[in-house]
């Protein structure tokens, strides 16, 4: 390892030195408002640092880390991500008198775990990172523990992350078994021919078993709904943007290429989780009554669109991933950010009944939370609209059209709960009964406003983003 | 340019009109009256303009033209293009539009700015419609005109609201997604023949494809547009969303909206499939003769006058579908008079059912009767309207209906003879709607005002072109009939090139 490989790895350092540096100043000078500059400091150079990283790439690290355009890509989707979550916690952590500034900390090592996750190259390096991010996010889902629903999150996640965590290790292993590398490049090569032996359907199974417990997608999607419920509303945020999609640009890193050239068996599993991802996320979705649980069936849906991309394989699905997951990733940070704004020091704002008529007392609050779930649902004007047209046109140019329809009709079983949600939003209520003394957060609502630009930029205008995505994708 | 201006004039119209709502409800209801005005304006001016030029234009395939590079990756294109067919339904929309406001002036008390930014968003959303050739753009478009459609219903409807608002956006969204399939089935399959990626609609025109997969392709537009149309059976969100509707959200629902549908059949449907829509035209004619003898029954078994006109449309637009699938130039000529004179005459019978409920609060047929007596001019013109849906000789419906008949004869003679009794029986609803209401004994002894200005201002217009496209419709031929041509030609081409 030189020094220019160590540059190279100057965005992971910068989040890294940031979560240390944080750590001290609190320890000698507790503000919450110094602990949030720097951690937006810290994010920002390192988005800045891609820039001066991106000459040197592609640029493999020791066998664990590769430093390519498509981990730069996605490792500035994360920082972006971040900025933008950190701030919502700003204003969300400032109604509690509890202790505020270390879930700065985690936030930063929960990056940095995922920032190693998209960039990994070796199983070490993807389990080293995964696990950075889970222990981190086992701390942020219960840190408000004066309250009894995050504990329970936390506790729910501790337990079932670790046993997928476990089926993840097992996998590797007799993968490794098998195959004797540990190389995810030479993953596909060494599968080759051999991915009968019953040693390596194991392996691969146990692997597909811990990924898609990572992505939360049917059937190991239990933990989804209980979590992002009980979590405060920006973790949750961070949970369904940052960890999900750290998880799927790695799957798709790998098992893209792997799948294409030498497993294609294993296309039929995941056709099964993506239909059944797809149906029982959004017909499980129209029972719900607590709108962090609808936004989190609604996610296990979009993990089934976004394998609907995945099982069509070839550039134009992995273009339309990279596209899908920015939008998203943009829609569900919003709708979180404005589950944030609203939410008080008691209870985060989680009930329907919380949502009635807020058209007509924060218009602009409402008119965001509409177009963020019309993106969901893929309305046109957002970039949901066009994440989803993206999908759907990688689909027909594989011809897969089973699940195109399924994809057609899940979605408009989707449309009913984001219309219900528009519904009570735009309904009108006696004054009485609304929920009175909503709070006011600043640096919330101007993130919220610069999401919803660049969701109607994206959905309106995408040729520089997908220029970008051209530019970057050939993995 | 100036296709985008007629756009932009009026989003940014809403904008301005929903800005200024916060201070003055009549404000924001000048501003929408004022914008729509342009738009009428410039189109008028378009279609003053380019009326001595009709024999040019058997040489050029648009009157105004705007193409924009928009989304390179994909091939897609920002094109706006103007021809004959679009025109007279543009100038409708900005008229429906117009008398749309001044139908809501005193019926529309609340969220007044937000109301007229979901109706001008919503005449943006279909003149967009009526504007794109460019199948990603129209789709776009198609999309976009259902939200704030949505939001007039479901914000601003009577009783059971969300339940139409719904089930409105639910039936077109699957039929908008089964069109979007086919237009990207399309799409690839351009690509495999030509080697280009392409939505634009004169390049996609003749795409050769295997007739299986053009039956296919075509029956997702035909879903999506039938939805729309409404074609029997896939009507049933319509008497609830125009019922549910305001008086402004069924004006421009049954005026323009369902004529996106027949325009989509015209413009697409056929000159891109025509073989395939060819062998499809018996099912779709014989659907269209259903629908109009189904629409005519239902209407007059109706108690609620609202409803009463919406199935009126169920039976209007068959007529619209059955002159498109007989696909020769006095059905299709026939077809676009109907469209027009349909949107005028159902859009004031839907204003004027407005303002009777405005007085006297109820749509029941039972509760009203002897109207006349109280409010002569507004029973007038109720006569007017009535007879003018039914089909009366000398305006503008009759016309339409009558050179459908003429067109369809050629191909069907037994289709044209139900469809002609669908004529017949309209006259029952038509009578059923005059008697019950306004005539008989005032058992309710309703005292009413009669007819006012802003009122009058809304009915005189389209009096004024139902007698004018019964009378004398050659203007709209002459416009139209370049555009027909040019359709049929293209789907003559299009067929050519399957056969070679």
């Amino acid at each position: 390892m030189n020094t220019a490989d160590l540059f190279a790895l100057l965005p992971l350092l910068l989040i890294a030195g940031t979560a240390v540096f944080v750590m001290l100043v609190i320890a000698g000078w507790r503000r919450h408002w110094l602990s949030l500059c720097m951690t937006l400091i810290g994010l920002a150079a390192a988005f800045g640092s891609l820039w001066l990283v991106a000459p040197l790439t592609p640029c493999q690290v020791t066998p664990l880390l590769i430093l390519d355009k498509y981990a730069l890509f996605y490792i500035g989707l994360i920082l972006a991500a971040t900025f933008a979550i950190a701030i919502l916690c700003y204003g969300y952590l400032q109604r509690h008198s509890e202790i505020r500034e270390e879930l700065y900390i985690l936030l930063l090592v929960a990056t940095l775990g995922s920032m190693v996750l998209v960039a990994s190259s070796h199983f070490v390096s993807f389990f080293l990172g995964l696990e950075i991010l889970s222990v981190a996010l086992y701390a942020l889902s219960a840190y408000l523990h004066t309250r009894s629903r995050p504990l329970e999150a936390g506790i729910k996640y501790l337990i079932l992350a670790g046993s997928s965590s476990a089926f993840l290790l097992f996998g590797m292993a007799l993968i490794y078994a098998q195959t004797g590398t540990m190389e995810l490049f030479r993953l596909a090569t060494s599968l080759a021919g051999i991915q009968n032996s019953p040693l390596v359907s194991a392996g691969l199974t146990f692997m597909v078993t811990g990924i898609g417990f990572k992505l939360g997608v049917v059937p190991f999607h239990l933990w989804t709904p209980d979590v992002y419920e009980g979590a405060p509303a920006p973790v949750t945020a961070f949970i369904a943007t940052v960890s999900k999609g750290a998880t799927f640009a790695l799957l798709l890193r790998y098992f893209h290429t792997a799948v294409a050239q030498h497993l294609r068996p294993v296309l039929v599993p995941f056709a099964i989780i993506a239909v059944a991802s797809m149906l029982i996320g959004n017909l499980l979705a129209l029972l719900q009554t607590n709108v962090k649980r609808i936004l989190a069936y609604s996610s296990i849906a979009h993990m089934g669109y976004l394998l609907v991309a995945f099982e069509a394989g070839g550039s134009l699905a992995s273009e339309a991933i990279a596209f899908y997951l920015v939008a998203y990733f943009i829609t569900i940070v919003g709708a979180f950010g404005v589950v944030t704004v609203l939410s008080n020091e008691k209870r985060d704002a989680d009930t329907l009944e919380d949502y009635a008529g807020l058209f007509w007392r924060r218009p602009v609050l409402a008119s965001i939370f509409t177009l963020m779930l019309f993106s969901l649902a893929g309305i046109p004007v957002t970039a949901g609209f066009l994440a989803k047209f993206y999908v759907v046109a990688a689909g027909a140019s594989a011809s897969i059209w089973a699940l195109i329809l399924i994809l057609v009709i899940s979605s408009v079983i989707g449309l009913f709960y984001y219309l219900r949600v528009v519904v009570t939003m735009f309904a009108r209520v006696s004054e009485e009964s609304a929920p009175h003394a909503e709070p006011h957060a600043i640096g919330g609502s101007y993130v919220l406003v610069a999401l919803t630009i660049l969701l109607l930029w994206f959905g309106v205008y995408p040729a520089p983003l997908l220029n970008v995505i051209r530019k970057v994708l050939p993995i | 340019m100036i296709l985008l201006w007629l756009i932009v004039i009026l989003l940014l119209g809403g904008l301005l009109a929903w800005a200024a709502g916060r201070w003055s409800r009549s404000a924001s209801r000048w501003i929408s009256l004022i914008a729509l005005s342009i738009d009428f304006a410039i189109g008028l001016a378009i279609w003053t303009s380019s009326a001595g030029r009709v024999d040019l234009l058997r040489q050029q395939d648009w009157l105004r033209e705007l193409d924009w590079n928009w989304i390179p990756t994909f091939g897609i294109h920002f094109h706006l293009a103007l021809d004959g067919l679009s025109l007279p339904l543009l100038m409708l929309t900005f008229l429906l539009g117009i008398m749309s406001v001044l139908a809501s002036w005193t019926e529309i008390h609340e969220a007044v700015g937000f109301f007229h930014l979901n109706l001008l968003w919503v005449l943006a959303g279909i003149a967009g419609v009526f504007l794109a050739v460019d199948l990603f753009l129209f789709y776009f478009a198609w999309e976009l005109m259902l939200v704030p459609m949505y939001f007039l219903i479901a914000i601003w409807g009577h009783e059971r609201r969300v339940y139409a608002a719904t089930k409105f956006f639910l039936f077109t969204q699957v039929s908008g997604l089964l069109m979007l399939i086919a237009i990207l089935v399309l799409y690839f399959a351009h690509h495999a023949a030509t080697g280009i990626f392409t939505f634009e609609y004169a390049d996609l025109l003749g795409t050769p494809l295997s007739s299986h997969a053009a039956l296919w392709i075509m029956l997702g537009f035909f879903v999506a547009f039938a939805v729309k149309l409404p074609m029997f059976p896939l009507h049933t969100w319509l008497p609830d969303a125009h019922t549910e509707a305001p008086t402004a959200g069924s004006v421009v629902l049954a005026g323009i909206l369902l004529k996106t549908g027949a325009y989509g059949m015209l413009r697409f449907v056929v000159p891109l499939f025509p073989a395939a829509a060819r062998n499809f035209a018996p099912v779709a004619m014989v659907l269209a003769v259903i629908g109009i003898l189904y629409g005519t029954i239902l209407a007059f078994a109706q108690t609620d006058l609202k409803r009463l006109v919406a199935y009126t449309s169920v039976s209007h637009l068959g007529f619209v579908l059955l002159g498109i699938f007989a696909w020769n130039k006095l059905a299709l000529q026939g077809v676009l008079v109907t469209m027009i004179c349909h949107g005028v005459s159902t859009g004031g019978l839907f204003i004027l059912v407005g303002s009777l409920q405005e007085r006297i609060h109820t749509r029941e047929i039972a509760r009203m009767s002897g109207l006349w007596q109280t409010v002569p001019r507004l029973g007038g013109t109720g006569l007017f309207l009535a007879l003018a849906s039914m089909g009366l000789p000398g305006l503008g419906d009759f016309v339409g209906e009558f050179m459908i008949l003429l067109g369809v004869y050629q191909k069907s003679r037994i289709l044209t003879t139900l469809a002609a009794v669908g004529i017949l029986a309209s006259t029952f609803y038509a009578l059923k709607f005059v008697q019950y209401v306004f005539h008989g004994p005032n058992n309710h002894h309703w005292k009413l005002p009669d007819l006012g200005l802003r009122e009058a201002i809304i009915f005189t217009p389209l009096i004024v072109i139902l007698l004018w496209l019964g009378l004398y419709p050659q203007l709209v031929f002459d416009t139209f009939n370049p555009a027909m041509e040019t359709l049929q030609q293209h789907a003559g081409q299009t067929m050519n090139a399957m056969r070679r």
